[in-house]
């Protein structure tokens, strides 16, 4: 059984330590897969289906294969398929330059049978054999439903939003014979990438190689091999020569997974002590034509008697893909307004009513989070700031697991030369996973971080897994730990016989192996290198249980102005207070809380994926008309980490949970207007004032 | 004959004018610093059609006269990345909404992937990686890395070359200065404000090492 090092005495570990690989990226030096260029390489392109629904009849390449600079066409939806969303592949194309791929692409003849299709989840859900009456409700609950003092009825909904990674889906495929392969991807998951790409190409998986050395942002939804993967190999193969495959920015939003939406028709109830009665609730959503979908509803809070349906709806749309908290933030964003309306409906503060559904860490945090936030300054009425601009509190809270688990095997090499590799085959997807590496090493051997070499994002390095659920840092700090504490060991095992002291009596900072009992008792940790053979150093590390803890609560309050006369939302200020264990680096955790609270707010007033029923296209497949979250929407944003225990935990997901919702309440207490619907856009602001007068 | 030559015609008028939309399109819709240029800016008469087939173009990029034989069609951004090498210009949305390609020319950013190449000869092109040719960050990268105002980085060189342009001409920016700088360029991880405090920490230090 181990321990992190004690953080008021530590350099690196759980200080603010800028990352590893931050000089690299921000002098345009960082080779992402997109950046990726190899002598002779080909680039290829894919032909998605123009149609929500068809089938392919025929498939016409001659012409494509004579175009100039053409090296290979592959038909990826030859006739009888049946093609299910539009932006499905149909043809690959890979030619010497990118624009005569893309002429190619032009070139190919394919005849659809255009079939019926359904696109709008609403419309979908209408569909007579799913139609039941709702509320369903059982006796049960409707006799709670009779029985609370106050009760609430609504249709909340959140939309399908893009994951949108700024680096598209893609890779580098180079066959290396007629069995084996290198190939550079945008991945969440090397090895799991090596695994699948063996099985669909029918190689042996050690004849495999997965290299990722920077990605460009997943979020969710690069943790498997993606269809282009495929393509490009077999492009690759055909043309035999290396190609590279992005996907342009239009079936990147089409084709590579979406977070899907959620709408519920709710009906709920509380007893004038605030605690919660009845939920019951009619859900439903579409993650496209796989029809799998729930959500967990309500959220975090438990209501004494729950009746809850929740039905997958199919439409002719592109699949769903885990986006950072699958489903988390939609049942929040619906729970938390479901909470609130019930608050106003009592007469009672929201925050009291969330105490007296809550206990443990969050109640904790909600109440510090009040203190800090500065809550009791709020008027209880809402709306009640007259004039033009008016501001608003609001809370949310959020779940998540974060543990890590078993797999991750490390090899830690100190070389004679004072230097320090350490491998293992996870990635980094812009959440630091270099840096804490290095910073676990340099800490325990006392050494500069400089000197200690992170190299990951190899399939050829000991395994580790998918970057998902927020456990990679669980999972991969332990066995790093491990193997640092292994190498440690045998370093002062090796500078006992130089000082003359037991091993067990040694330490090491800034660059000195010492006695603890007298500092001035010392040797170089240059000096103790010197003298290794030429294998150097050797430490395995693998996961280790006791260094991690998953279950982490947070919560989030925010303030927002809301411009009245042209319905527009101003974010002002969001606290974020979080539990995530023991944080490796300060600086990082609190940028990945940072960027969760930015993308809430991207859900809260600006995303959505918008489907046109008529002609089954997604009218915003691009980055105009598909909003993110820009400099103007920025609040002041404090992450505030809340520290439970000295265990590491994951943070990836759980600061984009409580915002939507918290910035959907404040909108409420400022300006008195419940929008159910998100996002809250001007529009929906002003049809509310419309409706009120 | 000539029945077969009107599409290439309407082609060539095609090519015209997308090179004249092509210049006004520039960085930070709202800063009236990143106005066109004025070499591209006029009446598209002014402009020299170009047909099908790859001619020699050159570019002078950081610093660095490149003779390259490409199509007139290629976009700056595939030619300073595909032919050069020089892959810190990131496509992301390839229709100037997003900033990953911000370059200079002639001292001013641009969407690179909104200007073609041959409309660059004769100017001067200027790539995030002329801004630390010797490996030594400047000061407004150096305040990215303190800040950590980057996750996966992907938009991280675009937000540079915004910054750095804004605090060459404006020493004390204010933190609309800085957005409105900024507003031509999307970041999904969430970074902005830490871009923001980047920004503010790099005037800051410019201003007393100057």
């Amino acid at each position: 059984m181990s321990e992190w090092n004690d953080r008021s005495k530590t350099k690196y570990v759980g200080q603010r330590v800028t990352r590893v690989e931050g000089p690299l990226k921000v002098s345009g030096r960082a080779k992402y897969t997109y950046d990726i260029q190899l002598p002779d390489m080909l680039y290829g392109a894919i032909l998605g289906s123009p149609h929500a629904a068809a089938q392919v009849k025929s498939v016409d390449i001659s012409e494509a294969e004579r175009m100039p600079g053409v090296k290979a066409v592959h038909v990826v939806a030859g006739p009888g398929t049946n093609l299910r969303h539009q932006g499905q592949d149909v043809a690959a194309v890979a030619a010497t330059t990118e624009q005569q791929a893309r002429d190619a692409l032009r070139a190919i003849r394919v005849e659809y049978e255009v079939r019926p299709h359904r696109v709008i989840t609403q419309v979908a859900s209408q569909d007579p054999e799913r139609m039941e009456p709702f509320p369903a409700l059982s006796d049960e609950a409707q006799t709670a439903l009779r029985a609370a003092d106050a009760t609430i009825e609504g249709s909340y909904s959140v939309p399908v939003r893009i994951h949108t990674c700024l680096e598209t889906h893609g890779c580098v495929v180079r066959w290396d014979g007629d069995d084996r392969f290198t190939m550079w991807c945008s991945t969440q998951a090397v090895h799991g990438v090596r695994g699948g790409m063996a099985q669909n190409q029918g190689v042996p998986a050690g004849n495999v190689r997965v290299i990722c050395e920077h990605m460009g942002g997943g979020f969710g939804s690069k943790l498997g091999p993606g269809s282009e993967f495929a393509v490009c190999a077999a492009l690759a193969k055909k043309a035999k020569a290396p190609v590279k495959l992005m996907r342009d920015r239009h079936t990147e939003q089409l084709t590579t997974g979406n977070g899907p939406d959620a709408h519920a028709r709710v009906r709920a109830g509380a007893r004038k002590d605030g605690k919660l009665a009845v939920i019951a609730a009619d859900c439903f959503g579409t993650s496209g034509y796989s029809a799998q979908w729930g959500m967990p509803f309500p959220y975090v809070y438990r209501a004494e008697t729950r009746a809850v349906r929740s039905r997958p709806v199919r439409t002719n749309c592109g699949s769903d893909a885990p986006l950072r908290a699958p489903m988390h933030p939609q049942a929040c964003a619906i729970t938390e307004q479901v909470v609130d309306e019930l608050a106003y409906a009592l007469g009672m503060d929201p925050l009291e009513l969330r105490l007296a559904n809550t206990d443990g860490v969050r109640k904790q945090q909600f109440e510090l989070g009040a203190k800090l936030f500065g809550w009791e300054k709020r008027n209880p009425k809402p709306g009640s700031d007259g004039g033009r601009f008016r501001r608003g509190m609001g809370v949310g809270t959020s779940a998540w697991g974060g543990g890590g688990g078993p797999g991750s095997r490390v090899e830690l090499t100190i070389h004679r030369d004072a230097t320090i590799e350490v491998k293992l085959g996870t990635q980094d997807l812009g959440t630091g996973t270099r840096t804490y590496v290095a910073s676990i090493v340099a800490e325990d051997l006392g050494v500069d971080i400089s000197q200690v070499r992170a190299m990951i994002g190899d399939s050829d390095f000991g395994y580790s897994g998918a970057s998902g659920g927020s456990t990679t840092t669980a999972s991969v700090a332990p066995a790093v730990k491990t193997a640092s504490l292994e190498a440690r060991r045998q370093l002062f095992e090796k500078a006992a016989e130089m000082v003359g002291q037991p091993a067990e009596e040694l330490d090491a900072r800034d660059g000195k192996v010492f006695v603890s009992s007298d500092p001035s008792k010392s040797i170089t940790f240059a000096e103790v290198c010197s003298r290794l053979g030429v294998a150097g150093i050797v430490a395995n590390g693998t996961f280790d249980a006791s260094l991690q803890q998953g279950g982490v609560a947070g919560v989030q309050f925010a303030e927002v102005e809301v411009d009245m006369w042209t319905g527009r939302v101003r974010p002002i200020r969001v606290l974020a207070v979080h539990d995530c264990g023991y944080w490796m680096n300060r600086l990082t955790t609190e940028s990945q809380i940072i960027g969760g609270v930015i993308q809430g707010i991207g859900m809260a007033l600006l995303e959505e994926r918008k489907m046109d029923e008529n002609t089954g296209r997604c009218l915003n497949p691009d980055l105009e008309q598909y909003k993110l979250p820009g400099p103007w929407e920025m609040p002041e944003i404090v992450p505030h980490l809340f520290e439970t225990h000295q265990k590491v935990a994951g943070i990836g997901e759980p600061p984009v949970i409580p915002t939507a919702g918290a910035i959907a309440n404040a909108v409420f207490h400022a300006s008195g207007l419940r929008i159910r619907h998100l996002p809250i856009t001007p529009r929906k602001l002003l049809e509310a004032m419309d409706e009120r007068v | 004959m000539s029945e077969e030559k009107k599409p290439e015609l309407s082609r060539r008028q095609f090519l015209k004018s997308v090179g004249a939309a092509a210049a006004v399109a520039t960085v930070g819709g709202a800063a009236g610093l990143h106005k066109g240029h004025p070499e591209t800016v006029g009446s598209p008469a002014s402009v020299t059609p170009q047909g099908v087939g790859e001619r020699t173009v050159s570019l002078n990029v950081n610093g660095e006269v490149h003779r390259l034989l490409l199509e007139p069609r290629m976009t700056l951004l595939d030619a300073i990345r595909d032919r050069l090498g020089l892959t810190g210009s990131k496509r992301v949305c390839d229709r100037g909404t997003c900033g990953a390609c911000t370059v200079y020319l002639d001292g001013k950013p641009i969407y690179a992937c909104l200007k073609l190449a041959v409309d660059c000869e004769g100017h001067k092109v200027e790539t995030v990686e002329s801004l630390a040719p010797d490996g030594k960050l400047n000061a407004v990268q150096q305040a990215f890395v303190n800040h950590d105002s980057l996750q996966c980085g992907f938009c991280t060189p675009g937000f540079v070359m915004c910054v750095n342009h804004l605090l060459k001409t404006n020493k004390s920016p204010s933190l609309a200065d800085i957005k409105n700088a900024c507003s031509g360029n999307v970041c999904r991880c969430g970074t902005y404000t830490r871009i923001f405090e980047a920004a503010e920490s790099a005037a800051k230090a410019m201003r007393e090492g100057a």
